[in-house]
């Protein structure tokens, strides 16, 4: 159903503005693979919006050449090509007097899709970045959260299936936590959709955590790095890049690896239900105590274990868990939370293992090794 | 004979005149409306352009009404020609200048975000920048509206329709049988039309004033 990404080509792009001695982009040249998110960071004024939308036109390249799937895009007539391009700014930029529904209508509307399609396209929109449409489909953006702006901002770019997404810093105004859940469901998203995106941003965090490939700008928008997530922080290219880079780039490599791509420690466990006196713990001091569905509630120590008669309130709750799909980062912090070892639950929320420090401290080594 | 038994007596004179005098009001506040939007539209861009037409329109607000009516009077003659021309110059500052103020306030990013999904100029334009500036250029109308109620009965003075005949004539014939009535009829009869107008426009805007952008 959904329309795949398709290749983003800029050839020695320049874009120079009358009575400006310097060229504000300066012979920028890319491949944006089909499909791939590639997120361009850098430096405030590095001209990375403009590089951005000169993909658009909604800036006009002084000169140089464009093509979108093989196709010459300073030959399409702008409006047309916008209108194949999807768009998401920051604040969204909603339009405050058209409901959710007609925002996210916009673009099939100025395509002439009939009614019927289009408002059918915006309910499943709407449920595609978790807006339930009988609530919100009515609402007037200045009656949304700022997160909930977003996510119709997002809607409204991919309402008409485009296969190309440009994103000029979607989730800057926003606060973290909201910002973390959007980065989460644009790569779900993406996951499902294969879209070609280009992302600006100058957060180089939101950069590793969403980049299939990331752009580290300089001035003039030239090309400092051009490379993996992995590959950057493992291998600035110069010192302008590892200071990008930042401080802890040991710490942001542990973003990039997921919960359930290393292996996972076993605790004894026990359901809630079990008698004390039957649990053998054999070498280890803790008990962790399941509910009737299997999911982690409680941890009970050795000596305690001796003196209780029912599992079921003993011990100190399971406060932080993390699930197959966590990050490392977010397991690191778990783990600290928890005091040296984090319980890892399935999509039921089931228990499946349990991650330490040594573990991670350990990928940390080896990755540190191979390059 | 009172007031009240002078309009009645006089009914059908005075609703005519009464009816003349706010259609005259309301059709020029309409042109004085496409003709602001239009200068509005061509100017709020350019700083420079938005200041030269608000000055424009205020230098005109300053000329007192009795000497523009003389001034046109030459050129248009007698009547109604004379009347409409004066009525929409004073009616285009609040108008321009409000058309100009909604549209420069109109959020930067959200006509980018227009542009950028694929809207022409002119869409941008027509469907976003002038909706969202719609509340200022109706608040505008309505200040004109309001002030026009005033400016016509002076019209009167070029022989222009409405209710300002009552009053000229009821002080040009001040101490004869019926002058004062003829000078309140006018007067509160201008008051009273401003009023019910006014209520028309607190309408206009619930009914064409999207719920999101409404105060």
């Amino acid at each position: 159903m959904a329309e795949k990404g398709i290749e983003i080509r800029l050839d020695h792009v320049t874009k120079r503005y009358a009575g400006q001695k310097a060229a504000a982009v300066d012979d920028f040249s890319m491949v944006v693979p089909a499909g791939e998110i590639v997120v361009f960071v850098g430096p405030s004024g590095c001209g990375k919006t403009t590089t951005m939308r000169m993909i658009n036109r909604l800036i006009e390249p002084t000169s140089g050449t464009i093509t979108i799937g093989g196709e010459d895009a300073l030959r399409i007539d702008p409006d047309d090509l916008r209108r194949r391009v999807g768009y998401a700014i920051q604040q969204a930029g909603l339009f405050p007097h058209f409901t959710v529904a007609q925002n996210i209508g916009i673009v099939p509307g100025l395509l002439g899709w009939a009614k019927k399609k289009t408002s059918d396209r915006v309910d499943e929109m709407m449920d595609l970045v978790g807006l339930d449409p009988g609530e919100f489909a009515g609402r007037f953006p200045r009656q949304l959260s700022g997160g909930q702006q977003q996510r119709v901002g997002v809607a409204r770019a991919l309402a008409a299936d485009p296969p190309v997404l440009l994103m000029d810093e979607p989730f800057g105004a926003v606060d973290p936590i909201t910002r973390g859940h959007l980065q989460d469901e644009l790569l779900r998203l993406q996951n499902e959709l294969h879209k070609t995106i280009v992302f600006v941003t100058h957060d180089f965090d939101e950069a590793v955590k969403l980049g299939d490939r990331i752009a580290v700008l300089g001035d003039r928008s030239t090309i400092l790095q051009y490379d993996t997530p992995d590959a950057i922080l493992a291998n600035p290219a110069d010192d302008t890049v590892a200071g990008f880079v930042g401080a802890g780039a040991s710490l942001k490599a542990l973003t990039l690896m997921r919960v359930r791509d290393v292996e996972l420690g076993q605790a004894v466990t026990a359901r809630s239900d079990a008698a004390p006196s039957t649990v053998d713990l054999g070498d280890e001091k803790w008990l962790l105590v399941l509910d009737q569905r299997d999911r982690p509630s409680r941890w009970v120590q050795l000596n305690e274990l001796r003196r209780v008669t029912s599992l079921a309130g003993a011990g100190r709750p399971v406060q932080d868990s993390v699930t197959l799909q966590s990050t490392l980062r977010d397991a690191l912090e778990a783990i600290v939370n928890e005091g040296g070892r984090a319980v890892v639950t399935g999509g039921r929320g089931e228990y499946v293992g349990t991650v330490d420090l040594a573990t991670v401290t350990d990928v940390v080594q080896q990755r540190r090794a191979n390059s | 004979m009172n007031v009240l038994e002078y309009v009645a007596d006089r009914w059908d004179r005075l609703s005519l005149q009464a009816f003349l005098h706010v259609s005259a009001v309301v059709q020029c506040t309409v042109l004085a409306t496409l003709l602001g939007v239009l200068i509005g539209v061509a100017v709020y861009r350019s700083p420079a352009g938005s200041a030269l037409a608000t000055a424009l329109a205020s230098t005109i607000l300053t000329i007192p009404s009795f000497a523009l009516l003389a001034l046109l009077i030459p050129v248009f003659g007698l009547g109604a020609d004379t009347t409409v021309v004066a009525l929409v110059l004073y009616a285009l500052l609040p108008i321009v200048r409000n058309t100009i103020v909604g549209l420069a306030g109109v959020d930067p990013a959200v006509s980018d975000a227009a542009r950028g999904i694929g809207m022409s100029r002119l869409g941008v334009l027509a469907r976003v920048e002038l909706r969202l500036a719609w509340p200022a250029i109706l608040a505008g109308m309505r200040v004109a509206t309001q002030m026009l109620m005033g400016i016509a009965v002076i019209a009167a003075y070029a022989k222009g329709p409405g209710l300002g005949s009552e009053v000229f004539s009821g002080l040009a014939n001040a101490g004869s049988a019926n002058s004062m009535n003829q000078a309140l009829t006018g007067t509160i009869g201008v008051v009273v039309l401003a009023l019910l107008l006014d209520g028309i426009y607190v309408l206009v805007n619930r009914f064409t004033v999207s719920r999101g952008v409404r105060g």
